[in-house]
């Protein structure tokens, strides 16, 4: 589930800060303090931190879950780097997630500049356009699959209605890509353009009022004063939408398991839908290949680390300017 | 004056006409499942397509009972759901409180440490998770659900913001001066203030794990013992070609629960989604 975005933080009351000439006491004595907030650390120590220490300690070695260790050294990472069916995989999901994304992000800031100069129905439309959201991605690829359907879906039906050929959507590399984009936008766009609502209605109104007695348009102000300020929201859902976006797992398993051959992690025909987290699934507990599945698990990592980098430093240098 | 009267009244038209456009692309995927769980499979692959709803619901409700234990799984999703949702609120709300209005040694690295693991990705942990999962005896048992999720770092961090506002010092003091300890200070004075804080969360926490989907997937080993949304995968998986009707049902049954905590709880959610920017 996404995280909320601008969380407000009121300004700390004097009161607040640590009294200026505090008794020295001994570490002991916040106990009950260090009781409170231990669950959380005592679960990550248990299904984070050591987990994640552990899956290092196993991409260097060969193991299928059940027999002995075997050293590996680094032979897991060589093999990864000339792993074309990883870096297939690479180059699927940064395709799904650019298909997605773009259209996304253009759809909803068009929704929030709608959404923030009508008067009437605002809630109605927010109710509704936050609703696909929260639907179960689950129920929501099931659906998807049969919109997509080559024999009786309702995209082919249209089609066909137009005049134009039918497309085995499920069945084609674009096809498969163009149908787990679609599904994603559909599922985000809502969730976005509240977001980005929320960021334009923090735009005091004497700026518009400004602009207008310039004699500027609504696209120039839009582009002159809106999307200037609106920056830091847009830089929190590109990242928001690239961690997610590339970690797409259950959309593409789900939509495509019926005409998987092999296994149901396996993405489709040719592998055309299978991204980064479905290689690792595939991978790890079909193949039981456990050393390599680390390797590839802190290979999606650095993926996603350096994509969402680059995302960041795109969007900042464009403010710079 | 006329004339912009009538413009703007013009640009009012277009402008709801375009978002009640978005607001049947929007709605349109459920009623396409309403419309396919309504039908029967003959018909369904029949063009040219239905676009109205049809006479066989009850029908493929019957056909999804009999094909998996539709009710257990659900019940299985309610335990998980409901147990992590309590945690959760008990756990990051009693960090939050801690982190938001005491000082004490580490608190500041602490803090570091829990945003640090807020980044930290799921399927780095899913292996070793597994095994260590796999050596307690809990594979296969909602439990390899439950326990992980109990207490996270959004939650704690979330609390935390909300009550560094809504909690007054001046309260905690008086509290204190009252005789009253940690605990009660926690229970009767902090918590009662972040109620819409804690509903926020509490509806955000029951319906990502209502949705969970990757780990109850792995975890869930026994076919006959999963949760909702593994059971509904199943049925996609395997029956997917023969009866579309059916896995319409169970994926339209599926989302009614979740439907209803949103109904109740919309007003919070997208509020606060909001809210924050607004103030």
């Amino acid at each position: 589930m996404a995280t909320v975005p601008v969380v407000e933080q009121p300004p700390p009351t004097a009161v607040a800060e640590a009294p200026a000439v505090r008794p020295r006491k001994g570490i002991l004595s916040y106990w009950r303090l260090y009781a409170a907030i231990s669950p959380f650390y005592l679960l990550f120590l248990a299904f984070g931190l050591i987990p994640v220490g552990f899956s290092l300690y196993l991409s260097f070695h060969r193991w299928d879950g059940l027999g002995s260790m075997e050293w590996a050294g680094l032979a897991q990472y060589q093999y990864l780097l000339t792993d074309s069916d990883f870096w297939q995989s690479i180059g699927n999901t940064i395709l799904i997630w650019a298909l997605a994304t773009f259209p996304m992000i253009f759809l909803a800031m068009v929704t929030a500049v709608m959404l923030n100069s009508a008067v009437r129905f605002k809630n109605v439309y927010r109710f509704a356009y936050f609703l696909p959201n929260v639907t179960s991605i689950v129920a929501v690829a099931i659906i998807f699959g049969s919109v997509f359907s080559t024999n009786f879906g309702l995209m082919n039906a249209l089609l066909q209605a137009v005049g134009l050929d039918q497309v085995a959507w499920l069945n084609t590399p674009w096809g498969i890509k163009v149908a787990i984009a679609t599904l994603m936008t559909w599922q985000w766009t809502g969730y976005n353009a509240i977001i980005f609502l929320a960021g334009l209605q923090t735009i005091p109104s004497d700026l518009y009022e400004a602009a207008r007695i310039d004699g500027a348009g609504p696209v120039q102000t839009f582009f002159r004063v809106t999307l200037p300020l609106m920056r830091p929201v847009l830089l929190f859902v590109l990242v928001v939408s690239t961690v997610t976006g590339l970690q797409s797992f259950a959309e593409p398993q789900v939509l495509l398991q019926t005409t998987a051959n092999e296994s149901t992690f396996s993405g489709g025909p040719d592998h055309a839908g299978r991204t980064m987290v479905l290689y690792f699934f595939q991978q790890t507990f079909d193949n039981n290949d456990f050393g390599y599945g680390a390797a590839v698990a802190w290979g999606i990592f650095l993926v996603v680390v350096l994509f969402s980098i680059i995302n960041w430093r795109l969007v900042q240098r464009r403010g710079e300017e | 004056m006329a004339s912009t009267i009538k413009g703007s009244r013009r640009r009012g038209i277009a402008l709801h006409t375009v978002l009640v456009l978005g607001l049947l692309l929007s709605a349109f995927p459920f009623y396409w499942a309403v419309i396919m769980s309504t039908h029967t499979s003959t018909e369904i692959f029949s063009y040219p397509p239905k676009l109205l709803p049809g006479p066989h619901f009850l029908e493929n409700a019957r056909n999804l009972f009999d094909n998996i234990d539709f009710f257990g799984s659900m019940l299985n999703s309610l335990l998980v759901a409901t147990s992590v949702t309590v945690l959760v609120l008990f756990f990051d709300s009693l960090a939050a409180f801690v982190f938001a209005k005491f000082e004490f040694p580490g608190r500041g690295l602490l803090f570091a440490l829990l945003m640090a693991i807020f980044m930290v990705p799921a399927q780095l942990a899913a292996i070793p998770q597994f095994v260590i999962m796999a050596k307690l005896g809990w594979i296969g048992s909602m439990t390899a659900l439950i326990v992980p999720a109990a207490a996270n770092a959004f939650g704690i961090f979330w609390m935390r913001q909300y009550m560094k506002g809504a909690i007054h010092d001046e309260l905690l003091d008086a509290s204190k001066l009252d005789g009253a300890g940690f605990l009660r200070q926690y229970w009767h004075v902090a918590l009662p203030v972040v109620r819409p804080g804690l509903a926020f969360l509490g509806i955000f926490t029951f319906m990502g794990q209502w949705n969970d989907y990757a780990w109850p997937l792995i975890a869930l080993t026994n076919p006959d013992n999963v949760t909702l949304q593994v059971a509904l995968s199943q049925l996609n998986g395997t029956h997917g070609t023969t009866d579309y009707g059916m896995v319409m049902t169970g994926a339209l049954l599926a989302l009614v629960p979740l439907l209803i905590v949103f109904a109740i709880g919309a007003r919070q959610i997208i509020g606060d989604l909001g809210k924050g920017a607004i103030r």
